[in-house]
């Protein structure tokens, strides 16, 4: 499997092409150097964030049926570059996957379009976010055969954001238990360090910037704290939902948790863009608002741990 | 049988010390639970080491602790499987519990299992009395207690009990699985920050009550959790909750049914959690994604364009936001126009927003809830009924109820 070419439809999300714009342009240029397609859905629409679900659940879950409709007339599977897209989504399919009465009706929905989104068959039609199509359909060992520039000495603490971790039974970790420790598993082929540390799978408090501004960077401070009492150089994720929280509110956070903090926060492709060999520049890496100067200069004066 | 070392977080408050580990080296099948390997430990070991039980089967929702960091009871995680949860976390990231900074006690200490044992803490979010128990008064109960757990009818009584027809009970028999064991509670992300927060135990019991039809004060109690900054829009929907509990109350869907409860009654809370929902619903309505400048003003001061004086908390979190928004134009992050000015986002393509707009003319006059924990999966039993030969109660699909016997 792991040979074959990768063609993927593919859905960038909202706030990749908003506010963490780096986002979808490391996403496209590391797709290109590691050979793997995107086929963009870009009349697909936002996944509702569980906001819209919140609201009405039977709009949130026509609305991503339309995306999955969407992606399935490409004839291929898809892939998601955003935790929380992952974790909304895979809420209203595995409600439209349980019962085909209701799948009915939310495709009634759809029909005026000419749209309808269909149950695959066991793992037939999936939609994954790139950390798992990495490592689940790309391999690791194709990845590593592709590491031009080892991100030796560079000591990453994994972020990885509740919705692609809980609910586990959602997620699909009967069939893939170890989908909680992909991050340690790219960290490691890329030849980085990992750093383990308190708040790898906590919240980044993001949901409630808006209604509780305090409790939510609290959540985010505390975590990046940790991350640099445990040594990190940097983190990573693959959510640009936590990016927000953790980089761009970094400074706000540093008032209320009352620390310095001051530490690089990467999206996922740019940590593989950066092992590709790729330019922290080309990477969007300029666009943060934590520097990651640091990473940089690590990375090119080859200092080991 | 199998040797497992498990380690022990433990605290006697009697003798002026902190908390420290304590490995423990027992001896037991690995279909056997983590408290069985506990109780095993005070027999054997140290009678003196302190843990709630009692049915050790997961219905009294006594044995709340951590296993590994996961909130779960003690009785209903097999031994076994903690000790593969935890052989797998050291094998990700090389680094095993038993580095943790606390001196070890204990035999387990000197032998070969004990570089990875099963880590064993009291539940979090609440003060720990001596080893794994916990205070639940202090925080459970009182939380518990702050949403009114009880039915509020009005007018008089009936003459024998209320008579209500069960269909319109099903809602709520969800929220109404919870033991009160507490795990939820022990997991809460959001109070781990927040102290104050009401939390999943609280509101999902706050669900059964606003959703049971013989109760007269919904109202009321919609305003009362809105209403309270600690209240339903405190939850930031780390999904930790729905993980913890070990009877699939899921205590966040419950809050979100709250908070759509609410929605609908139209209450304003001082969080603006309703006005950022519905902000985010009519945006996506009309532009497909997300215009996150609109989202931010929305959130705040809806409809501010049109209004003179907005809050004076629109004005704070706007102003709050004015240094953020200037670090991003100078990274280049926010240097679009339609980044800066709510409302200059761009629609879906050719028509798409058509389609999207269409999909909400729809859905706004259904609105249906469809609920996995009543409806189950089609043609298939739940995991838990399979093994205890219990037929559904709500017989959603025919096959099921046939399959079910």
């Amino acid at each position: 499997m792991a040979s074959e070419n990768i063609k993927v439809a593919y859905w960038p999300g909202c706030v990749s092409r908003g506010f963490t714009p780096e986002l979808h342009g490391s996403m496209a240029l590391v797709a290109e150097r590691l050979g793997i397609e995107l086929v963009e859905l870009d009349r697909a629409n936002c996944c509702g964030a569980g906001v819209i679900a919140e609201h009405n659940q039977e709009l949130a879950d026509t609305l991503n049926a339309r995306t999955f409709a969407l992606a399935q007339q490409t004839g291929l599977s898809m892939m998601n570059i955003c935790s929380t897209c992952q974790g909304a989504q895979s809420e209203c399919q595995q409600r439209l996957d349980a019962d085909s009465a209701y799948r009915a009706h939310v495709n009634e929905a759809l029909s005026g379009q000419g749209l309808s989104y269909e149950k695959g068959e066991e793992g037939g039609w999936t939609n994954k976010n790139f950390l798992w199509l990495l490592v689940e359909d790309y391999g690791l060992d194709r990845l590593a055969a592709q590491v031009k520039r080892p991100l030796s000495g560079l000591r990453v603490g994994p972020f990885y954001g509740c919705y692609i971790v809980r609910p586990k039974e959602r997620l699909g970790y009967n069939h893939f238990p170890d989908r909680d420790i992909y991050l340690e598993k790219v960290i490691e082929t890329l030849g980085g360090q990992i750093v383990e540390y308190d708040g790898a799978r906590k919240c980044c408090g993001f949901p409630v910037i808006t209604m509780n501004r305090e409790t939510s960077l609290r959540q985010a401070g505390t975590h990046v704290g940790d991350a640099i009492d445990a040594g990190a150089d940097c983190l990573v994720t693959p959510c640009p939902l936590c990016h927000l929280n953790l980089d761009m509110q970094q400074p706000e956070a540093a008032k209320v948790v009352n620390r310095d903090l001051g530490l690089a926060v990467l999206h996922l492709p740019q940590l593989v863009g950066l092992a590709l060999g790729a330019d922290p520049k080309e990477l969007g890496m300029g666009k943060h608002i934590a520097s990651t100067r640091w990473v940089e200069e690590r990375l090119t004066s080859g200092v080991a741990a | 049988m199998a040797e497992y070392t498990i380690k022990v977080r433990r605290f006697q408050p009697e003798s002026g010390e902190g908390p420290y580990w304590e490995q423990f080296n027992v001896d037991l099948d690995p279909s056997l639970s983590v408290l069985d390997g506990l109780l095993q430990a005070k027999d054997k070991e140290d009678g003196s080491l302190a843990v709630r039980c009692s049915c050790r089967a997961a219905i009294c929702g006594s044995c709340g602790m951590k296993v590994n960091g996961q909130s779960t009871l003690g009785c209903k995680t097999q031994i076994g499987e903690a000790q593969e949860q935890a052989d797998k976390m050291k094998a990700a990231t090389g680094v095993s519990a038993a580095e943790a900074d606390s001196p070890i006690r204990g035999e387990g200490s000197d032998l070969g299992s004990a570089d990875n044992p099963i880590v064993i803490e009291p539940m979090g979010n609440m003060p720990v009395i001596k080893d794994l128990i916990t205070d639940m008064e202090s925080t459970h109960w009182t939380k518990i207690r702050r949403v009114t757990p009880w039915l509020l009818p009005h007018g008089e009584p009936p003459e024998r009990e209320y008579v209500v027809d069960p269909e319109s009970m099903i809602d709520i028999t969800q929220s109404m699985a919870c033991i009160q064991c507490g795990a939820c509670v022990s997991s809460c992300l959001s109070m781990e920050a927040d102290p104050g927060f009401i939390g999943p135990a609280a509101l999902a019991k706050a669900y059964r009550f606003v959703g049971d039809p013989r109760d007269a004060e919904t109202e009321e109690r919609l305003h009362d959790l809105a209403e309270d900054p600690h209240g339903i829009y405190d939850c930031t929907h780390c999904f930790s909750c729905i993980d913890a509990c070990p009877k699939g109350v899921a205590p966040m869907d419950q809050i979100m049914r709250l908070r759509r409860r609410a929605g609908e009654e139209g209450i304003e809370d001082p969080n603006s959690g309703h006005d950022h929902e519905m902000a985010f619903v009519k945006i996506i309505e009309k532009k497909g994604t997300l215009d996150e400048s609109l989202l931010l003003q929305e959130s705040f001061a809806p409809g501010v364009k049109g209004k003179l004086k907005p809050s004076k908390r629109a004005i704070k979190e706007m102003l709050g936001s004015i240094p953020t928004a200037i670090r991003g134009i100078k990274t280049g992050k926010m240097r679009s126009l339609p980044k800066l000015i709510p409302g200059v986002h761009h629609k879906l393509p050719g028509g798409a927003q058509d389609d999207v707009q269409a999909i909400y003319r729809h859905a706004e006059t259904h609105n249906e809830e469809f609920n996995l924990y009543i409806k189950g999966e089609e043609g298939e039993l739940a995991e838990d009924d399979v093994e205890k030969g219990i037929e559904r109660s709500t017989e959603p699909a025919g096959q099921e109820a046939s399959n079910g016997q």
